[in-house]
Protein backbone atom coordinates (compact mmCIF):
# COMPACT_ATOMS: atom_id res chain seq x y z
CA UNK A 1 0.00 0.00 0.00
CA UNK A 2 3.40 2.37 0.80
CA UNK A 3 4.12 1.76 -2.92
CA UNK A 4 2.59 4.70 -4.92
CA UNK A 5 4.30 6.99 -2.21
CA UNK A 6 7.68 5.23 -3.01
CA UNK A 7 7.29 5.04 -6.85
CA UNK A 8 6.37 9.01 -6.38
CA UNK A 9 9.08 9.83 -4.54
CA UNK A 10 11.33 7.65 -6.24
CA UNK A 11 10.70 9.76 -9.56
CA UNK A 12 9.76 12.95 -8.07
CA UNK A 13 12.74 13.28 -5.52
CA UNK A 14 15.77 11.40 -6.72
CA UNK A 15 14.39 10.46 -10.22
CA UNK A 16 14.40 14.56 -10.58
CA UNK A 17 17.72 14.94 -8.52
CA UNK A 18 19.65 12.42 -10.90
CA UNK A 19 17.74 14.55 -14.01
CA UNK A 20 19.29 17.89 -12.52
CA UNK A 21 22.43 16.65 -11.97
CA UNK A 22 22.94 15.29 -15.31
CA UNK A 23 21.48 18.92 -16.89
CA UNK A 24 23.91 20.18 -14.65
CA UNK A 25 26.88 18.59 -16.89
CA UNK A 26 25.20 19.67 -20.25
CA UNK A 27 25.62 22.72 -22.48
CA UNK A 28 22.34 23.17 -22.05
CA UNK A 29 22.32 27.17 -21.88
CA UNK A 30 19.84 29.10 -24.06
CA UNK A 31 16.01 28.27 -25.33
CA UNK A 32 17.16 25.49 -27.65
CA UNK A 33 18.25 22.23 -26.02
CA UNK A 34 21.66 20.71 -25.90
CA UNK A 35 22.40 18.04 -23.97
CA UNK A 36 26.05 17.40 -25.39
CA UNK A 37 28.45 16.54 -22.20
CA UNK A 38 30.77 19.08 -21.25
CA UNK A 39 31.92 17.81 -17.96
CA UNK A 40 32.14 20.10 -14.48
CA UNK A 41 32.04 23.52 -17.18
CA UNK A 42 29.08 24.65 -15.54
CA UNK A 43 30.32 24.52 -11.96
CA UNK A 44 33.59 26.27 -12.95
CA UNK A 45 31.24 29.04 -15.10
CA UNK A 46 29.53 29.35 -11.90
CA UNK A 47 31.72 29.88 -9.20
CA UNK A 48 34.33 31.69 -11.14
CA UNK A 49 31.37 34.17 -11.44
CA UNK A 50 31.93 37.05 -8.80
CA UNK A 51 28.30 37.14 -8.57
CA UNK A 52 27.80 33.36 -7.15
CA UNK A 53 30.51 34.24 -4.99
CA UNK A 54 28.98 36.97 -3.88
CA UNK A 55 25.70 34.65 -3.28
CA UNK A 56 27.61 32.19 -1.11
CA UNK A 57 28.91 34.91 0.94
CA UNK A 58 25.23 36.17 1.35
CA UNK A 59 24.22 32.61 2.72
CA UNK A 60 27.39 32.53 4.75
CA UNK A 61 26.61 35.75 6.23
CA UNK A 62 22.95 34.81 6.47
CA UNK A 63 22.96 31.56 8.11
CA UNK A 64 25.53 32.50 10.90
CA UNK A 65 23.30 35.51 11.62
CA UNK A 66 20.06 33.59 11.45
CA UNK A 67 21.21 30.37 13.17
CA UNK A 68 23.22 32.08 16.18
CA UNK A 69 19.98 34.35 16.68
CA UNK A 70 17.60 32.36 16.03
CA UNK A 71 18.88 29.88 19.21
CA UNK A 72 20.03 32.43 21.35
CA UNK A 73 16.52 34.07 21.66
CA UNK A 74 14.97 31.16 21.49
CA UNK A 75 16.83 29.96 24.28
CA UNK A 76 16.20 32.81 26.77
CA UNK A 77 12.50 33.09 25.42
CA UNK A 78 12.05 29.52 26.45
CA UNK A 79 13.59 29.89 29.77
CA UNK A 80 11.56 32.83 30.47
CA UNK A 81 7.99 31.18 29.55
CA UNK A 82 9.32 28.33 31.72
CA UNK A 83 9.70 30.47 34.56
CA UNK A 84 6.61 33.19 34.06
CA UNK A 85 3.59 31.16 35.45
CA UNK A 86 0.92 33.48 35.24
CA UNK A 87 0.63 35.26 31.58
CA UNK A 88 2.50 31.86 30.19
CA UNK A 89 -0.25 31.03 27.80
CA UNK A 90 -0.27 34.59 26.14
CA UNK A 91 3.52 35.17 25.76
CA UNK A 92 3.97 31.56 24.39
CA UNK A 93 1.10 32.77 21.88
CA UNK A 94 2.80 35.73 20.79
CA UNK A 95 6.13 34.55 20.33
CA UNK A 96 5.23 31.49 18.17
CA UNK A 97 2.52 33.39 16.19
CA UNK A 98 4.45 34.08 13.03
CA UNK A 99 5.34 30.85 12.34
CA UNK A 100 1.68 30.06 10.67
CA UNK A 101 2.38 33.62 8.48
CA UNK A 102 3.76 32.96 4.57
CA UNK A 103 7.34 34.28 4.37
CA UNK A 104 5.76 36.28 1.91
CA UNK A 105 3.91 38.28 4.27
CA UNK A 106 6.49 39.09 6.80
CA UNK A 107 8.74 40.04 3.47
CA UNK A 108 5.95 42.82 2.64
CA UNK A 109 5.57 43.61 6.74
CA UNK A 110 9.25 43.90 7.39
CA UNK A 111 10.05 45.94 3.97
CA UNK A 112 7.97 48.81 4.84
CA UNK A 113 9.14 49.23 8.70
CA UNK A 114 12.74 48.96 7.10
CA UNK A 115 12.08 51.68 4.51
CA UNK A 116 14.39 54.43 5.01
CA UNK A 117 12.78 57.18 3.95
CA UNK A 118 14.91 60.63 3.63
CA UNK A 119 16.61 60.02 7.24
CA UNK A 120 17.25 62.05 9.76
CA UNK A 121 15.21 65.00 8.44
CA UNK A 122 12.20 62.93 6.75
CA UNK A 123 12.92 59.00 8.14
CA UNK A 124 10.12 56.18 7.61
CA UNK A 125 9.62 53.12 9.11
CA UNK A 126 11.74 52.30 11.60
CA UNK A 127 13.73 55.40 11.30
CA UNK A 128 11.22 57.37 12.27
CA UNK A 129 10.42 55.44 14.96
CA UNK A 130 13.78 55.53 16.43
CA UNK A 131 13.53 59.45 15.77
CA UNK A 132 10.38 59.28 17.39
CA UNK A 133 11.61 57.24 20.82
CA UNK A 134 14.62 59.44 20.78
CA UNK A 135 17.20 56.96 19.44
CA UNK A 136 17.50 59.29 15.80
CA UNK A 137 21.88 58.09 16.16
CA UNK A 138 21.02 54.76 15.42
CA UNK A 139 18.49 55.44 11.87
CA UNK A 140 20.31 53.14 8.88
CA UNK A 141 20.12 52.87 5.42
CA UNK A 142 18.55 49.20 6.44
CA UNK A 143 17.62 47.57 2.86
CA UNK A 144 19.21 50.48 1.18
CA UNK A 145 22.90 50.16 3.15
CA UNK A 146 25.27 49.13 0.07
CA UNK A 147 28.42 48.94 2.01
CA UNK A 148 30.10 45.50 3.01
CA UNK A 149 31.69 45.44 6.25
CA UNK A 150 34.36 44.93 6.60
CA UNK A 151 34.75 43.95 3.16
CA UNK A 152 38.18 43.07 2.72
CA UNK A 153 39.41 41.99 -1.02
CA UNK A 154 41.58 39.06 -1.47
CA UNK A 155 42.79 38.37 -4.75
CA UNK A 156 41.33 34.54 -5.04
CA UNK A 157 38.00 36.10 -4.46
CA UNK A 158 35.91 38.41 -7.09
CA UNK A 159 34.02 39.38 -3.98
CA UNK A 160 34.65 41.04 -1.05
CA UNK A 161 34.10 39.59 2.53
CA UNK A 162 32.57 40.71 5.05
CA UNK A 163 28.92 41.68 5.96
CA UNK A 164 26.95 43.35 3.74
CA UNK A 165 24.75 45.95 5.49
CA UNK A 166 21.20 45.34 3.83
CA UNK A 167 21.02 41.41 4.62
CA UNK A 168 21.01 42.76 8.62
CA UNK A 169 16.79 43.65 7.49
CA UNK A 170 16.47 39.96 5.96
CA UNK A 171 18.01 38.40 9.26
CA UNK A 172 15.42 40.40 11.70
CA UNK A 173 12.58 39.80 9.39
CA UNK A 174 13.78 35.75 9.65
CA UNK A 175 14.42 35.76 13.13
CA UNK A 176 11.01 37.00 13.78
CA UNK A 177 9.62 34.42 11.88
CA UNK A 178 11.22 31.65 13.16
CA UNK A 179 12.85 32.25 16.71
CA UNK A 180 9.35 31.31 18.44
CA UNK A 181 9.97 28.00 16.91
CA UNK A 182 13.12 27.53 18.50
CA UNK A 183 10.95 28.55 21.40
CA UNK A 184 8.55 25.87 21.37
CA UNK A 185 11.76 23.13 21.00
CA UNK A 186 13.61 24.55 23.72
CA UNK A 187 10.25 24.93 25.88
CA UNK A 188 9.56 21.15 25.39
CA UNK A 189 13.12 20.36 26.00
CA UNK A 190 13.09 21.95 29.54
CA UNK A 191 9.78 20.90 30.47
CA UNK A 192 11.32 17.46 30.23
CA UNK A 193 13.85 17.58 32.77
CA UNK A 194 12.95 16.49 35.89
CA UNK A 195 12.81 18.88 38.83
CA UNK A 196 14.45 16.15 41.20
CA UNK A 197 17.51 16.64 39.14
CA UNK A 198 18.26 19.79 39.64
CA UNK A 199 17.21 19.49 43.30
CA UNK A 200 19.35 17.24 44.21
CA UNK A 201 21.77 19.22 42.72
CA UNK A 202 20.71 22.36 44.73
CA UNK A 203 20.57 19.90 47.84
CA UNK A 204 24.68 19.12 47.18
CA UNK A 205 24.74 23.06 47.39
CA UNK A 206 24.70 23.92 43.46
CA UNK A 207 23.94 27.50 42.56
CA UNK A 208 21.02 28.46 40.13
CA UNK A 209 23.76 29.71 37.59
CA UNK A 210 25.35 26.10 38.23
CA UNK A 211 22.45 24.15 38.03
CA UNK A 212 21.26 25.96 34.44
CA UNK A 213 24.89 25.54 33.30
CA UNK A 214 25.90 21.68 34.37
CA UNK A 215 22.44 20.13 33.99
CA UNK A 216 19.76 22.07 31.99
CA UNK A 217 22.15 23.18 29.05
CA UNK A 218 23.73 19.75 28.17
CA UNK A 219 20.19 18.50 28.72
CA UNK A 220 19.05 20.99 25.89
CA UNK A 221 22.00 19.74 23.71
CA UNK A 222 20.06 17.16 21.52
CA UNK A 223 17.39 20.13 20.84
CA UNK A 224 20.22 22.37 19.97
CA UNK A 225 21.10 19.88 17.36
CA UNK A 226 17.73 19.39 15.99
CA UNK A 227 17.14 23.19 16.10
CA UNK A 228 20.50 24.19 14.24
CA UNK A 229 19.45 21.12 11.21
CA UNK A 230 15.98 22.32 10.72
CA UNK A 231 16.85 26.05 10.83
CA UNK A 232 20.03 25.36 8.91
CA UNK A 233 18.06 23.98 6.03
CA UNK A 234 15.35 26.27 5.74
CA UNK A 235 18.36 28.68 5.90
CA UNK A 236 20.66 27.43 2.84
CA UNK A 237 17.36 27.45 0.89
CA UNK A 238 15.83 30.81 1.60
CA UNK A 239 14.08 32.33 -1.13
CA UNK A 240 11.17 33.58 -0.82
CA UNK A 241 11.60 35.84 2.16
CA UNK A 242 14.78 37.33 -0.48
CA UNK A 243 12.86 37.69 -3.63
CA UNK A 244 9.93 39.91 -0.74
CA UNK A 245 12.23 42.00 1.09
CA UNK A 246 15.12 42.99 -1.17
CA UNK A 247 14.85 41.01 -4.70
CA UNK A 248 18.61 40.49 -4.05
CA UNK A 249 19.18 44.26 -4.05
CA UNK A 250 20.97 46.58 -3.76
CA UNK A 251 23.16 45.03 -6.61
CA UNK A 252 23.29 41.57 -5.25
CA UNK A 253 24.46 42.28 -1.97
CA UNK A 254 21.08 40.12 -0.62
CA UNK A 255 21.16 37.74 -3.30
CA UNK A 256 21.26 34.20 -2.57
CA UNK A 257 21.68 30.89 -4.31
CA UNK A 258 17.69 30.10 -4.22
CA UNK A 259 16.92 33.19 -5.94
CA UNK A 260 20.17 33.03 -8.28
CA UNK A 261 19.09 29.47 -9.38
CA UNK A 262 15.51 30.80 -10.04
CA UNK A 263 16.88 34.11 -12.19
CA UNK A 264 19.74 32.22 -14.62
CA UNK A 265 17.23 29.22 -14.87
CA UNK A 266 13.53 30.92 -15.62
CA UNK A 267 14.77 34.86 -16.76
CA UNK A 268 18.10 33.83 -18.42
CA UNK A 269 17.02 30.34 -19.47
CA UNK A 270 20.81 28.74 -18.63
CA UNK A 271 18.97 25.67 -17.60
CA UNK A 272 22.81 24.14 -17.18
CA UNK A 273 24.57 26.75 -14.93
CA UNK A 274 20.87 26.60 -12.80
CA UNK A 275 21.35 22.90 -12.72
CA UNK A 276 24.94 23.19 -11.45
CA UNK A 277 23.26 26.09 -8.52
CA UNK A 278 20.73 23.82 -7.64
CA UNK A 279 22.84 20.65 -7.39
CA UNK A 280 25.64 22.72 -5.30
CA UNK A 281 22.42 23.83 -2.92
CA UNK A 282 21.08 20.44 -2.93
CA UNK A 283 25.07 18.72 -1.79
CA UNK A 284 25.22 21.64 0.95
CA UNK A 285 21.68 20.70 2.34
CA UNK A 286 22.73 16.53 2.03
CA UNK A 287 26.11 17.35 4.35
CA UNK A 288 23.95 19.08 6.56
CA UNK A 289 21.09 16.70 6.54
CA UNK A 290 22.07 13.23 6.01
CA UNK A 291 24.40 12.47 8.80
CA UNK A 292 21.54 13.59 11.06
CA UNK A 293 19.02 11.32 9.41
CA UNK A 294 21.31 8.43 10.43
CA UNK A 295 22.41 9.33 13.25
CA UNK A 296 18.74 9.80 14.64
CA UNK A 297 17.40 6.57 13.03
CA UNK A 298 19.88 4.72 14.90
CA UNK A 299 19.50 6.00 18.05
CA UNK A 300 16.33 5.54 18.22
CA UNK A 301 15.50 2.71 20.55
CA UNK A 302 13.03 0.66 20.28
CA UNK A 303 10.49 1.88 17.47
CA UNK B 1 15.30 34.06 62.25
CA UNK B 2 13.27 32.44 59.73
CA UNK B 3 10.94 35.21 59.34
CA UNK B 4 14.18 37.92 58.99
CA UNK B 5 15.68 36.28 56.16
CA UNK B 6 12.12 35.73 54.54
CA UNK B 7 11.24 39.04 53.88
CA UNK B 8 13.76 40.40 51.37
CA UNK B 9 14.45 37.59 49.91
CA UNK B 10 10.20 37.48 49.05
CA UNK B 11 11.33 41.00 47.77
CA UNK B 12 13.71 40.36 45.81
CA UNK B 13 11.72 37.62 44.05
CA UNK B 14 8.96 39.91 43.68
CA UNK B 15 11.78 42.25 41.54
CA UNK B 16 12.71 39.52 39.70
CA UNK B 17 9.48 39.01 38.65
CA UNK B 18 8.56 42.16 37.53
CA UNK B 19 12.30 42.47 35.45
CA UNK B 20 11.45 39.21 34.28
CA UNK B 21 7.26 40.65 33.09
CA UNK B 22 9.32 43.50 31.43
CA UNK B 23 11.87 41.67 28.85
CA UNK B 24 9.07 39.29 28.35
CA UNK B 25 6.63 42.46 27.34
CA UNK B 26 9.93 43.95 25.54
CA UNK B 27 10.47 40.72 23.32
CA UNK B 28 6.31 40.56 22.75
CA UNK B 29 6.75 44.54 21.41
CA UNK B 30 8.51 43.04 18.64
CA UNK B 31 6.98 39.57 17.68
CA UNK B 32 3.57 42.63 17.85
CA UNK B 33 5.29 45.92 16.29
CA UNK B 34 4.53 44.10 12.52
CA UNK B 35 0.94 43.02 13.32
CA UNK B 36 0.49 46.79 15.13
CA UNK B 37 1.52 48.16 11.66
CA UNK B 38 -0.54 45.77 9.46
CA UNK B 39 -3.34 46.68 11.12
CA UNK B 40 -3.31 50.42 11.26
CA UNK B 41 -2.05 50.85 7.71
CA UNK B 42 -4.31 48.28 6.42
CA UNK B 43 -7.55 50.40 7.94
CA UNK B 44 -6.06 53.65 6.44
CA UNK B 45 -7.71 55.88 3.66
CA UNK B 46 -6.12 56.54 0.89
CA UNK B 47 -5.53 60.02 2.11
CA UNK B 48 -4.29 59.32 5.33
CA UNK B 49 -1.46 57.28 4.03
CA UNK B 50 1.80 58.98 4.08
CA UNK B 51 5.11 57.42 5.09
CA UNK B 52 6.49 60.17 6.99
CA UNK B 53 3.32 59.69 9.05
CA UNK B 54 3.58 55.54 9.02
CA UNK B 55 3.04 54.82 12.92
CA UNK B 56 0.04 57.42 13.14
CA UNK B 57 -3.15 55.44 14.30
CA UNK B 58 -6.05 55.54 11.57
CA UNK B 59 -8.91 58.06 11.81
CA UNK B 60 -11.52 55.52 11.88
CA UNK B 61 -11.83 51.61 10.70
CA UNK B 62 -11.60 52.99 6.76
CA UNK B 63 -12.32 49.65 4.66
CA UNK B 64 -10.70 51.18 0.97
CA UNK B 65 -7.70 49.33 1.17
CA UNK B 66 -9.51 45.80 2.05
CA UNK B 67 -11.61 46.93 -1.37
CA UNK B 68 -9.07 47.57 -3.47
CA UNK B 69 -6.70 44.52 -2.26
CA UNK B 70 -10.06 42.58 -3.12
CA UNK B 71 -11.81 43.86 -6.02
CA UNK B 72 -8.50 45.47 -7.64
CA UNK B 73 -9.12 48.64 -9.67
CA UNK B 74 -6.73 51.93 -10.49
CA UNK B 75 -3.81 49.49 -11.98
CA UNK B 76 -3.86 46.63 -9.36
CA UNK B 77 -5.08 43.28 -9.94
CA UNK B 78 -7.39 41.91 -6.99
CA UNK B 79 -6.41 38.97 -5.42
CA UNK B 80 -10.44 37.33 -4.65
CA UNK B 81 -9.52 35.42 -7.61
CA UNK B 82 -6.40 34.05 -6.33
CA UNK B 83 -7.16 33.32 -2.53
CA UNK B 84 -10.32 31.25 -4.03
CA UNK B 85 -7.36 29.11 -6.38
CA UNK B 86 -5.48 29.25 -2.44
CA UNK B 87 -8.87 27.56 -1.53
CA UNK B 88 -9.17 24.79 -3.75
CA UNK B 89 -5.49 24.15 -3.78
CA UNK B 90 -5.18 23.80 -0.15
CA UNK B 91 -8.38 22.10 0.62
CA UNK B 92 -7.82 18.83 -2.02
CA UNK B 93 -4.25 18.75 -1.40
CA UNK B 94 -4.42 18.97 1.88
CA UNK B 95 -7.21 15.97 2.32
CA UNK B 96 -5.24 13.66 -0.21
CA UNK B 97 -1.97 14.38 1.56
CA UNK B 98 -4.00 13.28 4.84
CA UNK B 99 -4.96 9.73 3.41
CA UNK B 100 -1.88 9.02 2.01
CA UNK B 101 0.50 9.79 5.11
CA UNK B 102 -1.76 8.11 7.11
CA UNK B 103 -1.42 4.37 5.06
CA UNK B 104 2.21 5.35 4.95
CA UNK B 105 2.66 5.58 8.73
CA UNK B 106 0.58 2.45 9.42
CA UNK B 107 2.24 -0.05 7.05
CA UNK B 108 5.94 1.77 8.33
CA UNK B 109 5.19 1.63 11.91
CA UNK B 110 2.86 -1.74 11.88
CA UNK B 111 3.53 -3.68 8.86
CA UNK B 112 7.40 -3.13 9.23
CA UNK B 113 9.68 -5.44 6.83
CA UNK B 114 13.51 -5.52 5.42
CA UNK B 115 14.36 -2.45 4.67
CA UNK B 116 11.22 -0.57 5.87
CA UNK B 117 13.23 1.98 7.71
CA UNK B 118 15.94 2.54 5.26
CA UNK B 119 13.00 3.47 3.03
CA UNK B 120 11.62 5.25 5.66
CA UNK B 121 15.05 7.35 5.72
CA UNK B 122 15.06 7.47 1.77
CA UNK B 123 11.18 9.15 1.90
CA UNK B 124 12.20 11.53 5.00
CA UNK B 125 15.10 13.34 3.09
CA UNK B 126 12.96 14.50 0.70
CA UNK B 127 11.00 16.66 2.96
CA UNK B 128 14.40 18.55 3.27
CA UNK B 129 15.66 19.31 -0.13
CA UNK B 130 15.93 22.59 -2.38
CA UNK B 131 12.90 22.54 -4.38
CA UNK B 132 15.49 24.41 -6.61
CA UNK B 133 16.97 21.04 -7.86
CA UNK B 134 13.82 19.24 -8.84
CA UNK B 135 12.31 22.23 -10.49
CA UNK B 136 13.35 22.10 -14.53
CA UNK B 137 12.32 18.07 -14.40
CA UNK B 138 9.51 18.49 -12.37
CA UNK B 139 8.34 21.74 -15.04
CA UNK B 140 9.25 19.42 -18.11
CA UNK B 141 7.17 16.21 -16.97
CA UNK B 142 4.31 17.97 -15.94
CA UNK B 143 4.43 19.60 -19.33
CA UNK B 144 4.58 15.82 -20.94
CA UNK B 145 1.46 14.70 -19.20
CA UNK B 146 -0.47 17.68 -19.97
CA UNK B 147 -0.55 19.10 -15.97
CA UNK B 148 1.70 22.49 -16.37
CA UNK B 149 -0.06 25.23 -15.67
CA UNK B 150 -2.93 23.53 -14.19
CA UNK B 151 -4.67 23.15 -10.53
CA UNK B 152 -4.77 19.47 -10.24
CA UNK B 153 -0.81 19.64 -11.27
CA UNK B 154 -0.12 21.83 -8.42
CA UNK B 155 -2.12 19.83 -6.19
CA UNK B 156 -0.32 17.33 -7.43
CA UNK B 157 3.17 18.60 -6.62
CA UNK B 158 2.23 19.53 -3.28
CA UNK B 159 0.90 16.02 -2.28
CA UNK B 160 3.77 14.52 -3.26
CA UNK B 161 6.47 16.83 -1.73
CA UNK B 162 4.13 16.52 1.21
CA UNK B 163 4.41 12.83 1.38
CA UNK B 164 7.42 12.88 3.45
CA UNK B 165 6.46 15.14 6.46
CA UNK B 166 2.83 13.44 6.48
CA UNK B 167 4.12 10.31 6.98
CA UNK B 168 6.77 11.63 9.51
CA UNK B 169 4.04 12.57 11.83
CA UNK B 170 1.56 9.79 11.33
CA UNK B 171 4.12 7.20 11.72
CA UNK B 172 5.40 8.95 14.96
CA UNK B 173 1.57 8.83 16.10
CA UNK B 174 0.72 5.60 15.12
CA UNK B 175 4.06 4.55 17.10
CA UNK B 176 2.15 5.26 20.24
CA UNK B 177 -0.44 2.85 19.39
CA UNK B 178 0.61 -0.63 20.76
CA UNK B 179 0.86 -2.92 18.70
CA UNK B 180 -1.16 -5.77 20.43
CA UNK B 181 -4.21 -3.95 19.06
CA UNK B 182 -2.99 -5.05 15.47
CA UNK B 183 -2.05 -8.06 16.53
CA UNK B 184 -4.55 -9.10 18.63
CA UNK B 185 -6.70 -7.75 14.71
CA UNK B 186 -4.62 -10.42 13.16
CA UNK B 187 -5.65 -13.08 15.40
CA UNK B 188 -9.39 -12.34 15.19
CA UNK B 189 -8.23 -12.86 11.03
CA UNK B 190 -8.84 -9.11 10.13
CA UNK B 191 -6.63 -8.06 6.94
CA UNK B 192 -4.79 -5.21 6.27
CA UNK B 193 -7.68 -2.91 5.96
CA UNK B 194 -9.51 -4.45 8.00
CA UNK B 195 -6.98 -3.75 10.53
CA UNK B 196 -6.67 -0.10 9.90
CA UNK B 197 -10.42 0.64 9.15
CA UNK B 198 -11.70 -0.77 12.55
CA UNK B 199 -8.24 -0.39 14.77
CA UNK B 200 -6.12 2.54 13.25
CA UNK B 201 -8.51 4.67 11.60
CA UNK B 202 -10.81 5.46 15.00
CA UNK B 203 -7.79 6.25 17.09
CA UNK B 204 -6.41 8.39 14.49
CA UNK B 205 -8.20 11.64 14.68
CA UNK B 206 -5.19 13.62 16.90
CA UNK B 207 -3.22 12.89 14.03
CA UNK B 208 -5.41 13.51 11.02
CA UNK B 209 -6.04 17.04 13.05
CA UNK B 210 -2.30 17.48 13.02
CA UNK B 211 -1.65 16.78 10.18
CA UNK B 212 -4.53 18.44 8.09
CA UNK B 213 -3.33 21.92 10.05
CA UNK B 214 0.25 20.98 9.01
CA UNK B 215 -0.80 20.41 5.24
CA UNK B 216 -3.06 23.44 4.74
CA UNK B 217 -0.99 25.80 6.55
CA UNK B 218 2.08 24.99 4.55
CA UNK B 219 0.45 24.82 1.32
CA UNK B 220 -1.30 27.85 2.02
CA UNK B 221 2.03 29.69 2.54
CA UNK B 222 3.85 27.82 -0.03
CA UNK B 223 5.66 30.55 -2.75
CA UNK B 224 8.14 28.47 -5.31
CA UNK B 225 5.42 25.98 -7.00
CA UNK B 226 3.00 28.61 -7.17
CA UNK B 227 5.28 31.02 -8.68
CA UNK B 228 6.61 28.30 -11.33
CA UNK B 229 3.74 25.93 -11.98
CA UNK B 230 1.26 28.44 -13.05
CA UNK B 231 1.98 30.27 -15.93
CA UNK B 232 -1.30 31.71 -16.15
CA UNK B 233 -2.00 34.49 -14.08
CA UNK B 234 -5.57 33.41 -13.34
CA UNK B 235 -4.47 30.28 -11.60
CA UNK B 236 -2.06 31.89 -9.22
CA UNK B 237 -2.23 30.84 -5.45
CA UNK B 238 -2.80 33.89 -3.11
CA UNK B 239 1.15 34.20 -2.19
CA UNK B 240 1.84 34.65 -5.71
CA UNK B 241 -0.52 37.18 -5.97
CA UNK B 242 0.64 39.50 -2.77
CA UNK B 243 4.19 38.98 -4.42
CA UNK B 244 2.87 40.63 -7.52
CA UNK B 245 0.87 43.72 -5.47
CA UNK B 246 4.35 44.32 -3.92
CA UNK B 247 6.65 44.25 -6.41
CA UNK B 248 4.32 46.45 -8.46
CA UNK B 249 5.65 50.44 -7.74
CA UNK B 250 2.35 51.48 -8.66
CA UNK B 251 0.43 50.04 -5.86
CA UNK B 252 -0.20 51.80 -2.93
CA UNK B 253 1.37 50.22 0.43
CA UNK B 254 -2.09 50.32 2.67
CA UNK B 255 -2.99 47.81 -0.20
CA UNK B 256 -0.16 45.95 0.53
CA UNK B 257 -0.96 45.60 3.54
CA UNK B 258 -4.66 44.87 3.40
CA UNK B 259 -3.88 42.35 0.99
CA UNK B 260 -1.07 40.76 3.30
CA UNK B 261 -4.00 40.25 5.69
CA UNK B 262 -5.95 38.74 3.60
CA UNK B 263 -3.22 36.26 2.48
CA UNK B 264 -2.52 35.54 6.62
CA UNK B 265 -5.82 35.54 8.03
CA UNK B 266 -6.62 31.95 7.45
CA UNK B 267 -3.98 30.48 8.81
CA UNK B 268 -3.95 32.84 11.71
CA UNK B 269 -7.49 31.74 12.13
CA UNK B 270 -5.87 28.32 12.33
CA UNK B 271 -3.17 29.46 14.99
CA UNK B 272 -5.32 30.99 17.19
CA UNK B 273 -8.05 28.07 17.46
CA UNK B 274 -6.36 25.13 16.32
CA UNK B 275 -3.09 26.43 18.54
CA UNK B 276 -2.15 23.30 20.09
CA UNK B 277 -2.59 20.79 17.25
CA UNK B 278 -0.61 23.29 15.09
CA UNK B 279 2.24 23.28 17.65
CA UNK B 280 2.38 19.99 17.60
CA UNK B 281 2.92 19.68 14.08
CA UNK B 282 5.59 22.18 14.19
CA UNK B 283 7.66 20.39 16.45
CA UNK B 284 6.79 16.61 14.78
CA UNK B 285 9.12 18.30 12.24
CA UNK B 286 11.64 18.02 14.35
CA UNK B 287 11.70 13.96 13.83
CA UNK B 288 12.02 13.09 17.24
CA UNK B 289 8.62 14.85 17.97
Amino acid sequence: MIAPSLLAIGVFVYGFIAWTGYLSLTNWNSLASDFSFVGLKNYATVFNQGRFQTNIRNLIVFTTLFLSACLAIGLVLAIMVDAVGRGEAFFRTVYIFPMALSFIVTGVVWQWIFVPGKFPTDPYGLNLLLKNIGLGALQAAWTTDTSIVPGWKVDWLKTRIGVPMAMIPVVVAAVWQMSGFVMAMYLAGLRGISEEIKEAARVDGATEWQVFRRIVLPLLQPITLSAVIILGHISLKIFDLVVTMTGGAPGNNTEIPGLYMYEITFKANKFADGAAVATVMLLVVALLVVPYLRYSRQTETEL
Amino acid sequence: MTTLTAAPRRAQIRWSKILLYALMSVFAAFYLLPVFLLLITAFKSFDQVSLSRMWDLPRGLDFESFDRAWNGGEGVIGMRGSFFNSVSLAIPATVISCALGSLNGYVISKWRFPGSETLFTLILFGMFIPYQSILVPLVTTLRTIGLYGTMPGLILVHVVYGIPITTLIFRNYYVGVPTELVEAGKIDGSDFFGIYRHIILPLSIPGFVVVAIWQFTSIWNEFLFGLIITNDPKLRPVTVALQNLSGSQFTQWNVQMAGALIVALPTLLVYIFLGKYFLRGLLAGSLKG
